[in-house]
């Protein structure tokens, strides 16, 4: 019999119960509130006292309601139809709630019960399976959706019989599998998993080495993410994490897109739901949003919703990788996520850690972004999950608890910064300060060479080594003047703008500029590494400035040309006329 | 407030401090109003029979045996149009001597909108001042606040954008205005004959500072009121939201809970949030858009509020004293609004995006050869120039003070263009230019 209990204390979404038989950490239960029954999670037992988070606003909630537990933990259902929804936190899909406000205690069933998928089967009956073998799949929104033996069912099984080929719902029976022991087990084309636990139905776990293309200069050439890397972008208000966060979700190439929008504006959000729909992928020229899932628990939705938002999410992406698919993960901003869980610890009487956050911050985080990755799985093939978070510091200020902690966590370190913003250079990258580890594993070096040229990742260090000394030479020019040290050091700063301009810079609203190709960004590379190993002739440095500016000029004009085009063409031949003016041939 | 012949009286108070007061009392449900000798007050913890009160104008002058009625309800407004003209402090009572208010009682701190029943904003608000029309364009359903210093003119300016903007209902929520500035408003909207458009919440410095908690929620349920059920356009003000952070800080200060980034509760963003994301562009036409102020000390935004703030909203706005003309100007840099790309160049003129960009460019190109002026190098034609145009530019435009719709904004920007430069300097499109160029 599932355990009851009554309500015995309230501060705000902090609610303290008396229970009558066994109950777990993180357990669901549902208060009962007149004709409202309100979702909330188990925090904390201490005897037969209880604490929870409630979901909901818990306006009017009395001592003495009712309490009902569940039994499970937050649990998602996981199945063919999970594509181009709208999910609340909670996974309640947004477009079935009515009414123009949420409503307190409105939960619903986040797929389509009537809705048919043309099932084929890949298992056949004699086959012996475990967790997470796939039986047979559907196409999604053109994605071959694997059915999978349900994640829970431990051990081996064998395939009694499998439905031939044909239109099922997601609640009929498409497989009977049977254990050791002759007992039966019907499997359906939908499943459930606890949040809070990792998926873990794959053998092998490689370091990433693939380069996941995102068509954004200043990531793919200079600090590449990988398919199943892990990477953050920090930055203060204003400095254009939500534009390049989207700008990502639209151009990578992956084969599902999950975006957490966690604590953020809703018109941010709104501004998705319209777009995408209308959007093309790059990659295959269908709707964005076929290929993605929106979890939306903004800013004024309730807090204790929002950790659930970023679980819910990472949950459906391991499902999409147990299928063998590339899923990428955004989630704006995980700021958010760490203030509600400093909201309830507060709540709770802990001890604070550092800015009032609780002490295992950094603990939990670390846990969160060790959830993504590239795995083999059990039938040899490979699936990922990449996963960017973005942060939203205090004040700017870099040396803050979640910044911190997710700095240990993940691989790829994209840091906006004020003061480009102010200078209107976007994306706002700071190219010195952040990092991306993966160009320091082997595996990818031996990747990418394989992919773009052997000297790749020499070439990349080049320059931001070039980068490194005009940014020095260029404080020693504000510190001397302009006449105060030698014309090459002018030459040295503005072969770093050309960098600057070039390759860092890239205008996200431009339609040729926005996305940028592996194959374009070689060339850009190439050509523009080609002017920085160059020696110049100048008299003065006013000469400098002014021959650097019309060659980022013509370069940036490139950029907005199609590539290889007649007019791109024309700024090529442009460019090389401009270089031979001034460059010194080589000896 | 009256008590009921069926109400439970408690007279046994176990303890008080400066904000709360607790007792033993059963049946009491959370968020639950009561009076406590008269006093409101709000149920803020239960632990079992041990009941916080949060009383709302200080616990000074409570007994241990004063008379304690819980009211059964959350605070609430009664709505309907009779709240358009009238006044009221934060408790939703009127304050102007007219009648109460008749209408459906509403609890205020409503639910969400559900995002996906939002529309995308797409519907200019017009202020007549350059600074934010031209430079920093507003948009119905979007929320943004002013910056700014505690002596600058935000409220005048915000009385300003009042007045122009072609509001159905503007709703005033003050808190910890000065009386000065509450007697302004009043005169302001009294004069411009506009009174039956204004509904006002007001708390002064006068008041105790924990009652500008209600005054958001308040304003913000008479304007779901309005936009929901009317489809009318709703302008909210919101004056000044660091007065209502520092009443956030004072409660949670009471309550023991942990501070954190400058003494400020670590439930702040959301606290704020939940205020401006009332914000909306409704499917049905009706619109709540929140113009606020937030004071900042010293001109600090890393400060725990505007900071909180700026992640929250669609922008800000900045005003600064120009010394060159003598006059306020609202500052091209800094300001921002982040949906103006909805609307500039869709709504108004084709060359807005344009003009706008190349007159900041310019004034950028000012403000360098200004430093240069500064540090003893000399000036070119061109720096010279462009401060003359910075100085027109600052007079004609970004002063508070200027009056003019946005096709005349774009011409006088044309206008200062023709007369300090040649086309090819100011990098506009070449049809544009051919177009426009003053001859």
């Amino acid at each position: 019999m599932a355990t009851k209990g009554k309500v015995k204390g309230i501060i705000s979404n902090l609610v303290t119960i008396e229970v009558d038989g066994p109950v777990a950490q993180n357990e669901i239960c549902y208060i009962t509130l007149g004709e409202q029954r309100l979702m909330a999670e188990v925090l904390k037992v201490t005897g037969d006292t209880v604490s929870v988070q409630v979901f909901e606003s818990t306006r009017g909630l009395k001592v003495g309601n009712d309490v009902e537990f569940t039994g499970h933990m937050l649990e998602v259902i996981l199945g063919p139809g999970l594509l181009s929804r709208k999910y609340d936190g909670l996974q309640n899909d947004l477009d079935k709630l009515t009414g123009i406000f949420l409503k307190r205690g409105e939960y619903n069933f986040p797929l389509d019960k009537e809705q048919k998928w043309a099932f084929k089967p890949l298992a056949k009956a004699g086959d012996q399976v475990e967790a997470a073998s796939w039986l047979g799949e559907v196409d999604e929104n053109h994605q071959p959706h694997k059915i999978m033996v349900p994640f829970v069912m431990e051990g081996h099984y064998t395939v009694k019989t499998i439905a031939p080929a044909g239109e099922y719902t997601i609640e009929e029976t498409i497989a009977v599998l049977t254990d050791a022991d002759g007992n039966e087990y019907n499997i359906t084309m939908i499943q459930k998993w606890p949040v809070k636990k990792a998926i873990n139905v794959h053998v092998e776990k490689p370091r990433p080495f693939k380069l996941l293309e995102t068509g954004v200069r200043t990531i793919d050439t200079v600090n590449p993410i990988t398919e199943g890397g892990t990477g953050f972008i920090p930055g203060p208000f204003g400095t254009g994490k939500t534009v390049l966060q989207h700008a990502i979700s639209k151009q990578a190439e992956a084969d599902v897109v999950i975006i957490a929008a966690c604590g953020e504006r809703a018109n941010e959000v709104v501004e998705t739901f319209v777009e995408f729909p209308e959007l093309e992928d790059p990659h295959t020229g269908r709707k964005l949003m076929e290929r993605t899932i929106i979890i939306a628990n903004t800013s004024n939705m309730p807090v204790a919703a929002r950790e659930a938002s970023v679980y819910t999410a990472m949950t459906i992406s391991e499902y999409y990788r147990a299928m063998g698919l590339r899923v990428l993960l955004m989630a704006d901003s995980t700021s958010r996520w760490a203030q509600a869980l400093r909201e309830m610890s507060n709540r709770m009487e802990e001890l604070p850690g550092q800015d009032a956050f609780p002490m295992d911050l950094s603990a939990i985080i670390g846990a969160f972004y060790s959830r993504a990755g590239y795995v083999y799985l059990k039938n040899g093939k490979t699936g990922s999950i990449t996963f960017i978070g973005t942060v939203s510091p205090a004040g700017g200020n870099l040396k803050e608890p979640v910044t911190e902690g997710t700095k240990k966590a993940a691989r790829c370190f994209y840091a906006l910064e004020q003061n480009r913003a102010d200078r209107k250079r976007y994306p706002a990258v700071n190219p010195i300060d952040s990092y991306s580890k993966y160009l320091e594993y082997p595996e990818f070096e031996e990747y990418i060479s394989e992919r773009i040229s052997p000297d790749w990742t020499k070439k990349v260090n080049d320059m931001k080594t070039l980068l490194q000394r005009g940014k020095e030479v260029q404080e020693q020019i504000n510190i001397l003047g302009d006449d105060g040290v030698p014309v090459d050091y002018h030459e040295t700063f503005w072969k770093s703008e050309v960098i600057d301009f070039v390759i860092l810079q890239q205008d996200a609203f431009d339609a040729i500029d926005a996305v940028c190709p592996l194959e374009r960004q070689e060339f850009m590379l190439n050509t523009v590494m080609d002017i920085c190993r160059h020696d110049y002739n100048f008299d003065n440095f006013v000469d400098v400035s002014e021959y650097f500016k019309r060659v980022i000029n013509i370069c940036k004009q490139m950029n907005y040309s199609e590539f290889h085009s007649e007019q791109f063409e024309k700024y090529v031949g442009e460019l090389n006329n401009l270089l031979a003016e001034r460059q010194i041939a080589e000896a | 407030m009256a008590t009921k012949a069926f109400q439970k009286i408690y007279t046994k108070i176990t303890s008080i401090n400066k904000a709360t007061c607790s007792l033993k009392a059963t049946g009491v449900g959370n968020d639950e109003l009561a009076t406590v000798n008269g006093k409101l007050a709000q149920v803020v913890k239960i632990m079992g029979d041990d009941i916080t009160l949060q009383v709302f104008q200080g616990t000074e002058g409570i007994p241990t045996d004063a008379e304690v009625v819980f009211l059964g309800k959350a605070p609430s407004l009664k709505v309907s149009d009779q709240l358009a003209g009238r006044f009221f402090n934060a408790f939703g009572q009127p304050i102007d001597g007219g009648p109460e208010i008749e209408g459906t009682d509403v609890e205020i701190g409503g639910p969400s909108v559900n995002p996906v029943r939002r529309k995308q904003p797409s519907e200019l608000i017009a202020t007549g001042i350059a600074g934010i029309d031209l430079n920093n364009t507003l948009v119905s359903g979007q929320k943004i606040p002013f910056f700014a210093d505690p002596d600058q003119p935000y409220n005048q300016v915000m009385a300003n954008v009042a007045l122009r903007a072609k509001a159905d209902k503007i709703i005033l929520g003050g808190m910890g205005l000065t009386n000065d500035d509450y007697l302004y408003f009043k005169n302001v909207f009294n004069n411009a004959g506009v009174l039956d458009r204004i509904v006002s919440f007001v708390n002064t410095t006068e008041n105790p500072p924990v009652e500008r908690l209600l005054i958001p929620d308040m304003a913000l349920t008479a304007a779901e009121y309005f936009a929901v059920e009317k489809n009318q356009k709703v302008l909210v003000l919101l004056t000044d939201m660091t007065s209502y952070a520092d009443a956030l800080a004072i409660v949670s200060n009471r309550m023991d809970q942990i501070p954190s980034k400058d003494s400020m509760p670590g439930s702040l963003y959301s606290d704020l949030a939940k205020i401006y994301e009332k914000a909306v562009q409704f499917p049905t036409g009706g619109s709540i858009t929140i113009i606020a102020v937030t004071t900042l000390s010293g001109g600090d935004i890393t400060h725990a509020v505007p900071d909180n703030t700026g992640y929250i909203t669609e922008g800000q706005l900045y005003l600064r004293r120009d010394s060159d003309i003598g006059k306020v100007i609202v500052d091209p840099f800094r300001s921002l609004s982040r949906l103006k790309q909805l609307v500039a160049g869709k709504k108004t003129r084709e060359d807005h995006p344009q003009v706008m960009n190349a007159a900041v460019r310019l004034y950028a190109d000012a403000a360098n050869a200004k430093t240069k002026l500064e540090n003893g190098f000399d000036l070119t034609n061109y720096d010279e120039r462009c401060l003359s145009f910075a100085k027109d530019y600052s007079n004609d435009l970004l002063a508070i003070d200027v009056n003019i719709d946005t096709t005349q904004m774009l011409d006088v920007a044309w206008g200062l263009f023709a007369k300090y430069f040649k086309p090819e300097e100011v990098n506009i499109k070449q049809e544009l230019v051919e177009k426009y160029w003053k001859k």
